[in-house]
């Protein structure tokens, strides 16, 4: 189908973008790679009054490390993110996550910035997000605030941005040496959306887990840090009675949506499975490393 | 609402264009409707099928997803401008010595895609060539003509 009819402005500057977000509030869409936006107007899922196309905003572009700190900004392409020597030293989860996101003529336009707007709950990019720690960036015409990954992902496509926000950037810690980090999914076809995913971030001692952060996304509205499991694993062998230890405790962290991809049934048994594969690759990565 | 529209000048396969178009209008149907370069296909028009794959400023992307104001300034190249340079004839006389294509709807598109991949050829297997192609769907092939075609191109280039 055919988009409906939308007022299109091509921003200069973020002043100008906050002052029509500010005036147009939920009735304006921003316009960044337009990998999901698109869609939901060609199928007229969405009837926007205004776009505002921030695609030329330099000052949301590019990818750079300070301190520690890597700084994604909101424009960054996933193909930039995939290409990039600093995300390939410093943020390996996410290099290992970005093929699995999408197909490559949609990483070349989709951007970072618009995934965490988007909070899509089989992105990969939020699981990441949260995984890592990630600090969120947003502006508005009364001045910036920084939301932790923790308070910022609510619920399905709900998020702690405000309608006359723009996100600006991700600032994510790099991850430290002696941290292994694994990142897994499953899809029915290479690039689809996830049907079960887990983005995990690891201390290793042998076979012991000294702590892990496990995100899952794909099953859930949002990605959903599964805490019960990581107090359930913590400081122990990575042993079959850890594992059932995992199992069971893995039905109290998530709540499936069951969808034409799958019961919430298959879908816990999914991210069972993946938990498994995922700390046991973390295990055999500390011994390589 | 009144019909918006917008003049942009954009470089469609070597050449100057400049036109008003309507803000709404995505960038293939402006290639196709006005100027009539229907090389560049729509099959299911939210971006999952890759019939109408272009290339934005040296990148594949999902003709689309993308509106026709968004290429203002911007070099584009369809299936036409690619086949008359000649970069990837070579693919194109295998897919017909393979019969990598049946009713030719998704060619276009795969070869804009496929030519990506060839550009700065290196060994890819058989998996990471599905993998790479993964976002073009074929109805009639089967995929398997297809993934031999662009193998065999893949191993000509990096003979030299």
């Amino acid at each position: 189908m055919k988009a409906p009819k939308f007022s299109y402005v091509r921003a200069d500057n973020i002043d100008q973008t906050l002052a029509l977000l500010s005036e147009h509030g939920e009735d304006a869409r921003i316009l960044a790679g337009g990998q999901s936006l698109m869609p939901t107007l060609n199928m007229r899922l969405s009837q926007p009054e205004i776009l505002i196309d921030i695609n030329r905003l330099d000052a949301l572009k590019g990818i750079s490390v300070k301190d520690g700190i890597v700084r994604i900004g909101a424009l960054a392409r996933h193909a930039e993110v995939a290409g990039s020597d600093i995300i390939a030293e410093h943020l390996p989860l996410i290099a290992e996550a970005m093929p699995h996101v999408a197909h490559v003529a949609v990483r070349n336009r989709g951007t970072f910035g618009g995934s965490i707007a988007l909070a899509d709950p089989a992105a990969e990019m939020p699981a990441c997000a949260l995984a890592l720690g990630a600090t969120f960036v947003l502006q508005g015409t009364a001045g910036r605030r920084e939301v932790a990954a923790d308070d910022y992902f609510l619920g399905l496509y709900e998020t702690a941005r405000k309608p006359d926000e723009l996100l600006v950037e991700t600032l994510i810690p790099a991850e430290r040496g002696g941290s292994i980090s694994v990142f897994l999914e499953l899809a029915q076809r290479h690039g689809d959306f996830a049907m079960a995913g887990i983005a995990c971030v690891a201390r290793i001692d042998g076979d012991r887990i000294i702590d892990a952060r496990l995100v899952y996304f794909g099953s859930e509205a949002k990605p959903t840090l599964a805490s019960n499991t990581i107090a359930a694993i913590g400081g122990k062998a990575w042993s079959e009675a850890t594992q059932d230890d995992a199992n069971a405790a893995l039905a109290g962290d998530l709540d499936p949506m069951t969808n034409l991809q799958g019961s919430a049934a298959m879908k816990l048994h999914l991210q069972r499975v993946l938990t498994k594969r995922a700390l046991d690759a973390a295990i055999v990565r500390a011994r390589a490393a | 609402m009144s019909e918006e529209t917008l003049a942009i000048t954009l470089n469609i396969n070597g050449e100057d264009v400049t036109r008003t178009v309507a803000v709404r209008q995505h960038l293939v149907d402006f290639l196709r409707i006005e100027m009539g370069l229907t090389g560049s296909h729509l099959g299911c028009e939210h971006g999952i099928c890759g019939a109408c794959s272009v290339r934005v400023d040296g990148q594949v992307v999902r003709g689309c997803l993308m509106l026709a104001v968004q290429a203002d300034g911007a070099e584009v190249v369809t299936i036409e401008g690619l086949t008359e340079t000649g970069e990837i004839a070579d693919l194109q006389e295998i897919f017909v010595t393979r019969n990598a294509l049946q009713c030719g709807y998704c060619t276009p598109g795969m070869l804009m895609t496929i030519a990506e991949l060839l550009r700065d050829p290196e060994p890819v297997s058989r998996d990471g060539i599905r993998a790479y192609l993964s976002g073009n769907y074929c109805r009639c092939t089967g995929y398997h003509a297809i993934v031999d075609a662009v193998e065999t191109t893949l191993k000509n280039r990096l003979r030299g």
